[in-house]
């Protein structure tokens, strides 16, 4: 929200970088994200037990699918950065476009016999058209009424699904979709490990995607229409056209998300539609920093994880009396309170206080607080 | 025939929910430039201190009274402690309220569970009146009348008082009447805490409808009151209104003549014709 376009520039580094600003080699600065993919993608084959953080050992199915989902609301929490934190669009309906792909995986796969190619590619093509025709309604307004308009439409959708007028998603259970139809190495228990680096590979095809964009002309005009729109319109460019696009580019990679979703959980189930998702992702970003590298990634990781493990982690503590006991089962309430500190003292989310030129967090959360007091 | 008007009168109920949820959004909004996600918090706040109050007492009036009492008291502190903060920035605001909504139903689930609650309704309530011919359940006549009620005191609020006066100066131009010595903060609170009450005894009324009270009424309520509020123009306390009853009775038509879940379709396909034609809404001035 307040980082420079300056910033961003400066930190795309990785490997997936388009454009070097020459002052580094980019061989080098690709390190590090070399390593820590290398490292990742050797997790289903590492026998390693972390006691508290996780149930059981890397290499067991249960810590496989936590991690897969950990990857995949990652993916689309980078996507939903692309449109909250690099252009300024406030969405509350991208649910919607995860819905979208997961649905149409697995009506394609489940009604006909083409394939899971097939309903891939139905998923890129339904996820290009619905929000390019969406997205020019929605973007007629904008700022707040932008945000209620893209609510409005997702909950359209919401109820489109549950009350399934043509038989086709199956209401509230959901569908399951049909083992047969998929390739072998997708089903079962024990190939846990193939869906987690297909969730690893969508994240990284999504984290390279988003930040190839931002790098590429268009992208520099998103970060100009977040910081002053009004500027763009007067430089000859035209604002509508580039939101479009982004808002288009966000919502396709969305899809694809919701595809591998739909994969690592077997199914699509009318959940990811419910307001509470989207609101859930604008929580992941926030928390990890948006419009930062890396940001919305960290912040995906992190929420998801705490999602699926804090109930458990608080069982874990015996001694715990039942009034701390039931608040903590429920994650959201613990990282709605989280959510509202970081927006009050820490706008800059999780990797404001890692990044470099922030050395004390700490001395940064007391100025936090001085500033409080003094208003 | 009969049908015709059970229909009619049940959608101008559900349009006096709409109402009552979407004028307070609608003022703060127009004064304040805060989409406030904390009002579904405020619903459900009132519906289920209704439902402590009422199981307590055992009067339900004492219990919406009591819902409105705190969620006013709550609205304000929440005004004052914490959006006036960050006054100036909408975005934060907008997640700030996003997080109070969140953490609220949680509380609640964590609290009370996240199945529905029963709530005691005094008999008259759920008893029907016949109307032209027609069945009413009684509740549907105390929503209609509550929220003309409401209307009529709000709109003597705005037009007849000084406060009133401050509050339509502020939608119209914050910065002109901050500029004439006039402390908008005040407005902002007062407002901030009428919506949360008026909020809070949608909520209230809801659960009596109902018969229960459960954690995931204010966001769906919510959603709908958005909806009417962008279609009647944001900051504009008729649009709402007029609002409030297009969608009403468009939805439980729908609903009724045509197919179960269109209705609620046909209310977001009338938003995207109002955007196209009508940016700022049917009675708005200019959107933000």
């Amino acid at each position: 929200m307040t980082s420079q376009p300056t910033r961003v520039r400066s930190r795309t580094g990785g490997t997936a970088a388009g454009g070097g600003d020459g002052t580094t080699p980019r061989l080098r600065r690709g390190w590090p994200a070399a390593a820590v993919l290398v490292a990742l993608a050797a997790v289903p084959v590492l026998p390693l037990h972390l006691p508290v953080v996780f149930t059981g050992p890397l290499d067991s199915p249960g810590v496989l699918h936590l991690l897969s989902l950990m990857c995949v609301m990652a993916a689309v929490a980078v996507t939903y950065d692309l449109l909250f934190g690099f252009t300024g669009l406030l969405s509350f309906g991208h649910g919607l476009y995860v819905a979208l792909g997961m649905y149409t995986t697995a009506v394609v796969l489940n009604a006909t016999d083409l394939g899971l190619v097939a309903a891939l590619g139905a998923v890129v093509l339904v996820g290009l058209v619905v929000p390019l025709v969406l997205g020019a309604v929605c973007l007629r307004v904008s700022g707040i009424a932008f945000a209620m308009v893209t609510l409005a439409f997702a909950q359209a959708g919401a109820i489109f699904v549950i009350r399934d007028p043509f038989d086709l998603t199956g209401g509230e259970l959901g569908l399951v979709l049909d083992y047969r139809k998929l390739p072998v190495w997708l089903v079962g228990v024990f190939n846990a490990e193939y869906r987690y680096w297909l969730a690893l590979a969508l994240l990284v095809v999504v984290v390279a995607a988003v930040r190839w964009a931002l790098a590429s002309r268009p992208g520099r005009v998103w970060l100009a229409i977040r910081d002053n729109e009004q500027r763009v319109a007067v430089l000859g460019l035209r604002p509508y056209t580039f939101k479009l696009l982004a808002f288009v580019l966000s919502s396709v990679l969305a899809s694809l998300a919701g595809a591998v979703y739909a994969l690592v959980v077997g199914g699509a189930h009318a959940e990811v539609i419910q307001p509470t998702f989207t609101l859930g992702l604008l929580v992941m970003v926030v928390l990890g920093g948006s419009g930062r590298a890396y940001g919305a990634l960290v912040g995906g990781l992190v929420y998801t994880y705490l999602e699926h493990r804090l109930g458990d982690l608080s069982g874990s503590v015996q001694e715990l009396p039942a009034v701390l006991r039931a608040p903590l089962m429920e994650p959201l309430l613990l990282l709605g309170v989280l959510f509202v500190l970081l927006v009050l003292f820490l706008p800059g989310g999780l990797v404001s206080v890692a990044g470099r030129g922030q050395p004390d967090p700490a001395g940064r959360i007391r100025a936090a607080l001085r500033r409080w007091r003094a208003r | 025939m009969s049908t015709f008007v059970l229909m009619t009168v049940t959608g101008l109920g559900l349009a006096a929910l709409y109402f009552l949820v979407a004028s307070g959004l609608s003022l703060v909004f127009g004064l304040m430039h805060v989409l406030n996600f904390a009002h579904g918090a405020f619903l459900t706040l009132g519906g289920y201190t209704a439902w402590l109050v009422t199981d307590a007492s055992g009067s339900f009036p004492l219990g919406v009274v009591a819902g409105m009492a705190v969620a006013a008291g709550l609205g304000a502190l929440t005004e004052t402690g914490l959006l006036r903060r960050m006054h100036g920035d909408h975005v934060p605001q907008v997640l700030l309220t996003v997080g109070l909504l969140l953490a609220f139903t949680a509380l609640v689930r964590a609290a009370f569970g996240s199945d529905l609650r029963p709530l005691a309704v005094p008999d008259w309530l759920v008893r029907v009146t016949h109307l032209a011919g027609a069945p009413v359940p009684n509740s549907r006549f105390l929503l209609i009348g509550v929220a003309v009620a409401v209307y009529l005191a709000m709109a003597a609020f705005l037009s007849r008082t000084r406060y009133g006066l401050i509050v339509r100066a502020g939608v119209e131009n914050r910065a002109m009447v901050t500029a004439l010595g006039i402390d908008v903060r005040r407005a902002f609170t007062l407002v901030f805490a009428i919506g949360a009450a008026l909020a809070a005894l949608a909520g209230a009324l809801v659960a009596a409808v109902n018969g229960a009270v459960s954690p995931e009424q204010g966001l769906t309520l919510l959603i709908f009151a958005f909806i009417v509020v962008i279609i009647g123009g944001l900051g504009s306390f008729h649009g709402s209104a007029l609002a409030a009853v297009l969608v009403g009775l468009l939805q439980q038509y729908a609903n009724f003549y045509a197919a179960v879940g269109s209705g609620d379709l046909i209310v977001v396909l009338l938003l995207a014709g109002v955007l196209l034609t009508r940016p700022q809404g049917l009675l708005g001035r200019s959107l933000a």
